[in-house]
């Protein structure tokens, strides 16, 4: 938040006199925006504008096959989806992943906290915890199935400190009690440097006089997070926990890669569904893909206006 | 008087220096436990790729496979060799560079009427590229598949590049980098007859160059990794898919050789490690967030 005005996101500022343009300057102008117009034009508003459209319509199949058009047929695939309990359980599946949106942020926040002393190799374990932000998730995917694997190290550390019997270990991806909470720790993996970077920057600003004299008042450090910090990073919590929710009601590379939804649809998210109502298997459907995209494309545009009331709810309870 | 009030402080003294200490330790203790836990996959794959797969040995031998006892490179002739490693590469090559390319070429030529011109419209234009970060994407995927199959793109390098060049991120980073460059210097360059296209090449660009090269890293690394929308691109070409996408296939085989994979894997991962290591710097500073 506190870096938005170095990448300039402000407006221009409006022109005071009602000047008139040049033609030339104009012209100018919208030839060296034009290929960003076009490419933005075609595959982002287009896809946004058609996909929506698509939604409402019968769409895949045998129909594409035949080249025929879509078919308006109003809300049917929202009946569709409502009545398919793969959907339900992938919508279900999705929200349940937002828990991991409040362990994360307080993760990432202490581990700010904690790397933003002066002490010797703190600017070494900033960068060891942003590698697995910079791996690659098919890498992840490689690496987290070994770790997960029946015979994975996993099990090896929880049977080496007797917190699961030599004989009764399993694959954590493979068990439907346990997979999504597997997934659920890759994405924590990959995510929490990427949001302590954020922290970091928003720490920068918190005055340390003002850290000084809550010590000289005698508060300890656990005191200090939750009345100082917590309270002045609050603009920064609510970009990252926003960044978060929609990240983790979208997810669909984790899935993907690890468990491909299973076992028994305990990992299937809604973005699965519609890339897989879209791609996998043979009846592609893709305006019931459309549908659920939409379904959760408004999810997640709810999810963002509560999280907005949250914060400033708890910022007037305080004041 | 004095000595009653240095008394005790003299005996608290070394208490309060103990008991800091103790935090620094306890600090030291939880910073390596979280070190371990981000960097410990990492380190078992690299362990895995350099162990001596002839020995026999399972990569689940523990403690053995953590801690490889001879060393060798065999492995990474042998992955390169057996999986035709050399033309992923090239794929994964080919589409970084073309996205980088196009994705400086774009941002910096949208980027300099924004900073520099008025004209009408800006004020929409600006609404409609900050309105690219907050758009809904669930469906764009599916679309622009479409969209790419109309064109006889879809399966190509260039369909996997189009769609990612023109973002919000690489033009605002350019405008603040124009923004930033004097007045004086372009009225110069224009009263000595130079054109908009020769200011913006040999002015405004030269005069960017750590934008350019912050902007060309965050493409790098995003691109190299990136492994849905080339999965789903290049569906249909299964011999133009980058790294990203093979490694995961070549895991995905019947009766793979995780020691390859792993060599794979590193193979893969040391590119975007050493730029990251050289560019930590600008990483650490939390640009990309900013936008995304």
């Amino acid at each position: 938040m506190a870096r938005s005005q170095p990448l300039g996101i402000k407006p221009p500022k409006p022109n005071a006199p009602r000047a008139r343009y040049s033609l030339r300057d104009t012209l100018l102008s919208y030839g060296f925006l034009a290929p960003a117009l076009i490419l933005l034009t075609l595959f982002t508003f287009y896809p946004l504008a058609y996909g929506s459209y698509l939604g409402f319509t019968e769409y895949g199949g045998a129909r594409f096959a035949q080249g025929l058009a879509p078919k308006w047929i109003g809300l049917e695939n929202f009946r569709t989806l409502a009545a398919d309990p793969l959907f339900l359980t992938a919508l279900g599946n999705s929200v349940k992943y937002l828990v991991i949106v409040p362990v994360l942020q307080l993760a990432s926040l202490s581990v700010a906290v904690l790397v933003n002393k002066n002490l010797p190799g703190m600017a070494f374990f900033r960068a060891a915890y942003y590698i697995p932000v910079v791996t690659s998730i098919s890498l992840a995917a490689v690496m987290w199935d070994w770790v997960y694997n029946k015979e994975g190290t996993l099990n090896w550390a929880l049977g080496a400190v007797r917190l699961i019997p030599e004989g009764s270990f399993f694959g954590w991806l493979n068990n439907e009690q346990t997979a999504f909470w597997a997934v659920m720790l890759v994405t924590f993996w990959r995510g929490f440097g990427y949001y302590m970077v954020l922290y970091l920057a928003g720490l920068q600003g918190i005055p340390a006089e003002l850290e000084e004299a809550a010590v000289l008042d005698g508060a300890n450090s656990w005191k200090r997070f939750w009345s100082i910090t917590v309270p002045l990073m609050k603009p920064t919590i609510l970009l990252c926990s926003l960044l978060s929710t929609i990240a983790a009601l979208r997810v669909l590379e984790e899935v993907l890669v690890l468990t491909n939804g299973g076992p028994l649809n305990s990992t299937y998210t809604a973005l699965m569904y519609v890339y897989s109502k879209a791609f996998q298997g043979f009846n592609f459907d893709y305006g019931l893909a459309s549908a659920a995209g939409l379904v959760v494309a408004v999810v997640a545009l709810l999810l963002s206006v509560v999280n907005f009331r949250l914060f400033r709810e708890s910022d007037g309870g305080e004041s | 008087m004095s000595l009653v009030v240095r008394a005790p402080s003299q005996t608290a003294a070394p208490r309060r220096r103990n008991v800091k200490l103790g935090r620094i330790i306890v600090r030291y203790v939880f910073l390596i436990a979280v070190l371990i836990f981000a960097v410990f996959p990492f380190l078992w794959t690299l362990a895995i790729a350099l162990t001596d797969k002839t020995a026999g040995g399972s990569i689940y031998n523990f403690p053995a496979s953590l801690f490889p006892k001879a060393i060798t490179f065999h492995n990474f002739a042998d992955v390169y060799r057996t999986f035709s490693l050399g033309k992923y590469i090239w794929n994964s090559v080919s589409i970084t560079g073309m996205t980088i390319i196009g994705t400086l070429l774009v941002s910096a030529l949208a980027a300099y009427p924004l900073a520099r011109f008025r004209f009408p419209g800006k004020g929409i234009i600006f609404a409609v590229i900050i309105a690219t970060l907050v758009l809904p994407g669930e469906t764009t995927f599916i679309v622009n598949t479409l969209t790419l199959k109309k064109m006889g793109l879809l399966g190509t390098h260039l369909g996997v590049v189009l769609p990612t060049v023109a973002a919000a991120f690489g033009i605002f980073l350019m405008r603040q980098a124009f923004l930033s460059i004097p007045q004086a210097l372009l009225e110069a360059a224009r009263l000595d007859g130079a054109g908009e296209l020769t200011i913006l090449t040999r002015i405004m660009l030269p005069l960017s160059v750590p934008s350019l090269a912050a902007l060309g890293i965050f493409t790098l690394v995003g691109t190299w990794n990136a492994y849905f929308w080339p999965m789903l691109a290049l569906s249909g070409a299964p011999d133009a898919v980058p790294l990203s996408v093979a490694v995961l296939k070549l895991k995905g085989q019947f009766n793979y050789d995780p020691f390859n994979i792993a060599a794979g894997s590193i193979i893969m991962m040391i590119p975007v490690l050493l730029v990251f290591l050289a560019a930590q710097k600008l990483f650490m500073r939390g640009m990309e967030g900013a936008v995304k």
